[in-house]
């Protein structure tokens, strides 16, 4: 074989070994690479219990209860199928409101209240002016964001 | 190409930052992806460029390609780290946190930002330049493993990060006004790195050719 196609065949099989073990280690971290679980697998009990997780969903509408006076704040994050209540003391990104995404860090509770420290806003990949966003809800689509 | 793309990116930055609408959500802090998609996104051509000039380079031995990739290398830290922090920047007032650990786009790109810091290390640390250039050139290929978890990051696994907007097989979810000087961004800043990058390999070239005559004849020529 000349020099240059043993290069060649080095650094192709190389590569494909590389992308291979790559793949296998990503495949066995899954749990790990997932940012965060739906109220659906954290019913289902798929999620780590007592262990710190990522609770990601819509926020219900009317759900959100702010105790007076203070930061305190509870809300039902769902994802369409099955809610499970956050409650949650601190400042809530801008983005935070009714019918948006959500993405809250902390731990079930034993009463089945999640009890997150961070509660952080996820946008969606739609970007439109507000006079289209009014134009869409007249019409009856809905102006949520659509679950990941 | 250097003065299209600045211009490009003149009107590309005019057309995003007054003429285009504000967002129905994010108000005018959304402008921020005029700066933050093309620098991501010439963040990763520009990767992919220097791995594929490294890869010429090991294996038919071509000492053009090795200094194109090694021209490339700084221009895509630059492009990464502006990607990197113009996303942060979004990301307090939007998310609520500069960043977040555990979500695989930022970590992914974060290590892109790290590749190319290391490419560039290993290649000055090396004395001999074939060394270096062989070195550092396969620590560019096996790199080149991130790029598509960058890309599919934010559909294969959960993530803090949102999904592709224009790069998807649905039609795009952007309106048109916002989504002109985006393009028009894109094009600007592609052109603008390929000229930084052909001028930084063609000096790389006489920089490493300055023992030949064709070399002194054009730098004494001025061009």
């Amino acid at each position: 074989m000349k020099p240059r196609r043993r290069r060649m065949m080095a650094m192709t099989s190389g590569l494909v070994c590389l992308a291979a073990a790559t793949a296998l280690v990503l495949t066995a971290f899954e749990q790990n690479m997932l940012y965060f679980y739906t109220p659906t697998e954290i019913a289902a009990g798929v999620a780590p219990e007592g262990k710190r997780l990522r609770v990601g969903g819509l926020v219900e509408r009317d759900s959100v209860r702010r105790t007076p006076g203070s930061l305190e704040v509870r809300f039902d994050v769902t994802d369409l199928d099955r809610s499970i209540t956050v409650a949650y003391a601190g400042v809530l990104p801008d983005l935070f409101r009714e019918g948006q995404g959500v993405v809250a860090h902390g731990r079930v509770g034993g009463n089945g209240v999640f009890e997150a420290d961070e509660v952080l806003a996820r946008h969606d990949e739609n970007y439109m002016p507000p006079e289209v966003a009014d134009m869409l809800e007249e019409r009856g689509h809905p102006r949520d964001a659509s679950l990941p | 190409m250097l003065g299209a793309g600045l211009a490009a990116i003149a009107v590309g930055a005019f057309g995003g930052l007054l003429l285009a609408p504000p967002d129905y959500q994010q108000g005018d802090a959304y402008r921020i992806i005029y700066f933050h998609v093309p620098s991501a996104y010439l963040a990763m051509q520009l990767y992919a460029l220097m791995a594929i000039g490294s890869a010429i380079g090991l294996v038919w031995r071509m000492k053009l390609a090795y200094a194109i990739a090694a021209a490339a290398a700084p221009v895509g830290l630059a492009f990464t780290g502006l990607a990197l922090a113009t996303g942060m920047l979004w990301g307090k007032p939007m998310w609520g946190a500069y960043w977040s650990w555990g979500d695989a786009r930022l970590t992914s790109v974060l290590v892109m930002f790290f590749l190319y810091l290391g490419y560039m290390l290993l290649h000055a640390s090396l004395e001999e330049r074939s060394t270096a250039d062989r070195a550092a050139g396969i620590l560019a290929v096996v790199g080149v493993v991130n790029l598509p978890i960058i890309k599919f990051s934010v559909e294969w696994w959960s993530s803090l990060h949102q999904g592709p907007t224009i790069s998807r097989l649905a039609a795009p979810a952007i309106t048109w006004d916002m989504l002109w000087p985006l393009l028009v961004m894109i094009v600007g800043a592609a052109l603008f790195s390929f000229a930084v990058t052909l001028t930084r390999a063609r000096a790389e070239v006489l920089l490493r050719e300055r023992g030949a005559r064709w070399a002194r004849d054009v730098v004494a020529a001025g061009a």
